[in-house]
């Protein structure tokens, strides 16, 4: 069955940016690494993912150093948690109208 | 998009949400384990202080005695290091059957949140028993880390919270009724964790 996909956020289109926006929306933040550890994804896949978000103002990104390693934080933003929102409601709607 | 689509987005949100923000690499098993941990301890202790009392006949408060009570202060600290490495080992061990890796954003903050109410209890009873007070050893280390189980419940299973709430509740009642130390501290750290480790295991592990 085919639904329009209008309500849907086009960001949240490719399943590893839900994925990324589902961690950060129930954590203050989350680093590069334990990202992609947790995604089991390749660091390219992960950062081009990471950039598209950051386009749409939906995280913002600190870079810091532990010690000599680079340690990048992402954040949700506030426009990003609604956005996120909006997006699982209209999931549950789909289910809801369905049944 | 096709409904069951859907269903599998939905809960791979919900799971990547509980992965992400809470430790669930904690076993049961070892829970049960330290439990039994602190029954052997616990045991090898209310020995110690029985043969004293059948030995010396007083029934004083043991404790003075600085030979036994180096002798349960040695008992005690195996029992804790021995219990905080099975949990880890089995922690690991379950981490890996997973796929997934121990040291992440969420057992770092699952650290930071036990380490101060932990570190204070440990100095609070070190302080008191170089002041030579003995009575509230047992229902301090009930206290803080029922202290340090509520305060890290926040970033693993929330039955943890109940048990931390359990150890303070019979840390108050050891202050309450002193004599009861041993057999209190028996419970809290031996039944309680068997009892919580039992139930962890069949709520999460099968």
């Amino acid at each position: 069955m085919k639904v329009s996909l209008e309500q849907f956020d086009k960001a949240f289109e490719n399943r590893i940016r839900l994925q990324i926006m589902s961690v950060l929306a129930v954590n203050n933040s989350y680093d590069f690494n334990s990202l992609k550890d947790l995604l089991q994804v390749t660091d390219g896949n992960l950062a081009s993912h990471l950039k598209a978000l950051e386009k749409e103002d939906y995280i913002t990104i600190t870079k810091s150093f532990i010690g000599r390693k680079p340690n990048t934080q992402y954040a949700a933003t506030q426009k990003g948690k609604d956005a996120f929102k909006k997006h699982l409601l209209a999931l549950e709607n789909l289910i809801n109208q369905q049944k | 998009m096709k409904e069951k689509d859907v269903y599998a987005e939905l809960s791979s949100i919900r799971d990547l949400m509980e992965r992400s923000s809470k430790f669930i690499s904690l076993s049961g098993l070892s829970g049960v384990i330290a439990g039994l941990y602190a029954l052997a301890g616990a045991g090898l202790g209310y020995l110690l202080v029985h043969n004293l009392k059948t030995e010396t006949g007083s029934d004083g408060p043991y404790a003075g005695e600085p030979v036994i009570f180096w002798q349960l202060f040695m008992i005690a600290l195996a029992v804790l290091v021995f219990s905080v490495v099975t949990a880890c080992w089995f922690s690991v061990r379950k981490a890996k059957v997973k796929n997934e890796n121990v040291w992440n954003p969420v057992s770092r903050r699952l650290l930071a949140a036990i380490v101060v109410p932990l570190f204070t209890g440990g100095l609070f009873i070190i302080i008191m028993m170089m002041k030579g007070d003995y009575t509230t050893v047992a229902a301090a280390c009930l206290i803080f880390y029922g202290l340090a189980l509520v305060a890290g419940s926040h970033y693993t299973y929330n039955d943890v919270k109940w048990l931390g709430f359990c150890e303070i509740f019979l840390g108050l009642l050891a202050l309450v009724l002193p004599g009861y130390g041993l057999i209190l501290w028996a419970i809290g750290f031996g039944l309680l964790h068997i009892i919580y480790g039992t139930i962890l295991h069949f709520k999460y592990e099968r």
